[in-house]
């Protein structure tokens, strides 16, 4: 395998306020004038990089994740040649083709058709290159019967459109895409990930900043997480971007005290005290991702020993509408005796089956042998259902498409041997 | 230096195709389009006629004045008019820089050889004009494109040199216009070098375009005494300015991204 990208030792520093304050000469000369042999005033120092190596080999197709401002625009900003580095080094075999804005340098007045041309040139085409592939990109964007209108006419959706349909064809050795596939509609955007597979499947090397999850992990293999500048965690991309989220839900964020709640009924013989969130192999679960398993860890403390209780959990989206009630009655189960004193159960949940976003949970103890509830606290905790690939693509899922999805496949044999099923490679993926 | 002109060379395609953009969007949806390129000398140089020609009776080497001044208009607006688009072309372009890596240069560049388009058909009316007047054009003729050229490059330097202190200094945006206002009368256009008092023949020179319109009409008109000294005195300046112009870019175009 050879080495397509080579990054040793990369700092990149911007001056703060240096470069709103002083960009009038009027500034430094009145500067200049107030001291004329004092020093200049200390900048204050922002390390955009700092000290950043790794190496990428041909045919990698890297995911760059971290939260804003953390230094991924400089870093690709710099391997793309746009700005240069403070320090260290940059190596890059063959052609680059960076794409930090979909239809960068498109001009306004120009139609779609002159854009292409534009575009592509700026974008490092031969003009020859763009005569030859017109007819195919006019085809990807979709926009045959705009192509010669001016672009000011023009959608945001149909700008991008014709922005990645240009760069989809750009041929390079490295690719550098910076959140583009957020633009753009279902389709659209599927076109675009289907064009991102066949990069990585003709060997390209491929560099992709994004902050949608889903997608991520379902392009890349690597995955880089960058933070304060620095790479804090590369390896591959499921693992990189489970740390990462991790981060973001502090450990108290997947165990949950209840103590302190206020809006809690019940004659309080038996309380609830907390409730975690773990994994099914044992360990805390800072970070839940929708399709997969989740083990609710309810805690308890009993004052007195209680005779049949009923445990019950319900579960609601952030709108109020009940997602779903389970309980030990529901269960079947009856305990006979809960002994004074500290405990827990566990509810385990095979598949989370539930589109990303927040949900809340309300918790109730009762007696099956009386009308009397021990505890009930509303809106309990919330749990946070983060991105994961669904059905296997990387389409980003939210309310908009309901509230659950199932494991489930769509057979297609019933329209018959002469229709076209086009499967995106993402589906296969 | 070497390699920077390499890159410039493979990068060429860019070049013609930003200079296309620029003459191609100039006069979209304008309803007189490249006749714009025209009015502008042409009113000037009536009204440069009336009150200059014939008012104030300033003389002009023995060719007729509407001739004398439209033949200096002719490049001083192309000179004018590009300078003030060379010297806006980063900051005009700024989505670009951050954007995209392609050698910086080819915006100005771009720029000053999207003005030629102007030039030239201003330059139809120039030819009409001599016939109108019964000039036979000499052989000299021939030789105009290299006073042309000499003010592309001209443009290109002190382009340069703007546009890359217009990245930090906004300032230069106001300095444009104002110095090319200034400069039109200290050019010979509205008056033939000979107008001005002799100590003051030799500041002129200084001016890189005295020599550039002084060898401009020389070869139209004739008139026999080209000031060679004038002339290679602009052409001195002109070539100090290039490459201050392009040191002072070069230097500079690794922040352009960074501080636009």
């Amino acid at each position: 395998m050879t080495e397509s990208i080579t990054v040793e030792n990369l700092s990149k520093r911007y001056e703060l306020g240096a470069l709103q304050q002083e960009t009038q000469l009027r500034d430094q000369l009145v500067r200049l004038l107030r001291a004329p042999f004092g020093r200049r005033a200390p900048k204050e120092v922002l390390w955009a990089l700092r000290d950043v190596s790794f190496t990428v080999q041909q045919g990698e197709v890297v995911g760059i994740i971290g939260r804003n401002g953390a230094g991924k625009s400089t870093l690709l900003k710099i391997l793309a040649k746009i700005t240069y580095p403070t320090s260290g080094r940059v190596r890059a075999r063959g052609r680059v083709a960076a794409l930090l804005e979909v239809g960068a340098g498109f001009h306004e007045e120009l139609t779609g058709r002159e854009n292409i041309f534009l575009n592509g040139s700026i974008m490092g085409m031969k003009k020859k290159e763009v005569d030859a592939k017109l007819e195919a990109i006019v085809e990807f964007s979709g926009l045959q019967r705009f192509i010669d209108t001016p672009i000011k006419r023009y959608s945001t959706g149909m700008r991008s459109r014709l922005g990645f349909a240009v760069a989809a064809h750009l041929d390079p050795d490295v690719l550098i895409v910076d959140e583009v596939l957020a633009v753009g509609d279902a389709v659209f955007q599927k076109k675009c990930v289907s064009a991102m597979h066949d990069l990585r499947g003709g060997g390209r090397t491929v560099l992709f900043v994004s902050h949608n999850m889903a997608a991520v992990e379902n392009l890349c293999s690597r995955g880089m997480w960058i933070a304060e500048g620095r790479i804090k965690l590369d390896g591959p991309m499921r693992e990189v971007i489970e740390a990462y989220m991790g981060s973001f839900a502090s450990a108290d964020g997947a165990s949950k005290a209840l103590i302190a709640a206020d809006a809690r009924g019940g004659s309080g013989e038996i309380r609830f005290t907390r409730v975690e969130f773990r994994s099914t192999d044992g360990g805390l679960q800072t970070v839940t991702r929708c399709g997969k398993s989740l083990v609710i860890r309810l805690h308890y403390r009993a004052k007195e020993p209680i005779e049949r209780p009923a445990f019950a959990l319900r579960m609601y989206t952030e709108l109020g509408t009940l997602v779903t009630d389970t309980g030990t009655w529901l269960h079947g189960l009856d305990i006979p005796l809960v002994p004074a004193g500290d405990g827990y159960l566990d509810l385990e949940i095979d598949s989370l089956n539930l589109v990303p976003g927040r949900y809340y949970l309300s918790l109730k103890v009762d007696s099956l042998l009386e009308t009397r509830v021990y505890d009930a606290l509303e809106h309990a905790v919330h749990l946070d259902i983060e991105e994961a690939p669904i059905y296997g693509l990387s389409r980003r899922i939210d309310s908009r498409f309901g509230l659950v999805f199932f494991p489930q496949r769509w057979r297609l044999d019933g329209i018959g041997s002469g229709a076209r099923i086009e499967v995106s490679p993402a589906a296969n993926g | 230096m070497g390699q920077w002109v390499s890159e410039i060379w493979h990068s060429r395609e860019i070049l013609y195709f930003l200079a296309w953009r620029d003459v191609k969007v100039r006069y979209k949806q304008a309803a007189l389009g490249v006749a714009w390129a025209l009015l502008q000398p042409l009113f000037t140089m009536i009204t440069f006629a009336f009150f200059f020609g014939k008012l104030a009776g300033i003389p002009s080497d023995g060719v007729p004045y509407p001739l004398f001044s439209y033949s200096a208009l002719l490049l001083w607006t192309y000179f004018s008019v590009t300078l003030s688009q060379v010297g806006n072309s980063l900051i005009a372009n700024s989505s670009l820089i951050t954007k995209i890596y392609f050698p910086r240069v080819l915006l100005p560049a771009a720029a000053a050889l999207g003005g030629l388009l102007d030039l030239f058909v201003s330059s139809v009316f120039l030819i009409g004009m001599l016939l109108y007047y019964h000039m036979t054009p000499r052989w000299t003729v021939l030789l105009t494109p290299i006073f042309v050229g000499q003010t592309v490059l001209l443009v290109m330097g002190l382009g340069m040199l703007l546009a890359a202190l217009n990245v930090r200094y906004r300032d230069v945006k106001y300095t444009i216009p104002f110095l090319t206002q200034l400069g039109l009368f200290v050019t010979p256009i509205i008056y033939p070098v000979s107008f001005l008092p002799h100590r003051f023949q030799g500041w002129l020179a200084l001016n890189p375009m005295t020599g550039v319109i002084q060898g401009f009409r020389a070869c139209l008109f004739g008139g026999g005494q080209v000031d060679w000294d004038v002339l290679g005195c602009s052409w001195i300046v002109t070539l100090l300015l290039l490459l201050i112009g392009s040191w002072h870019f070069r230097s500079t175009e690794r922040v352009f991204a960074d501080v636009v």
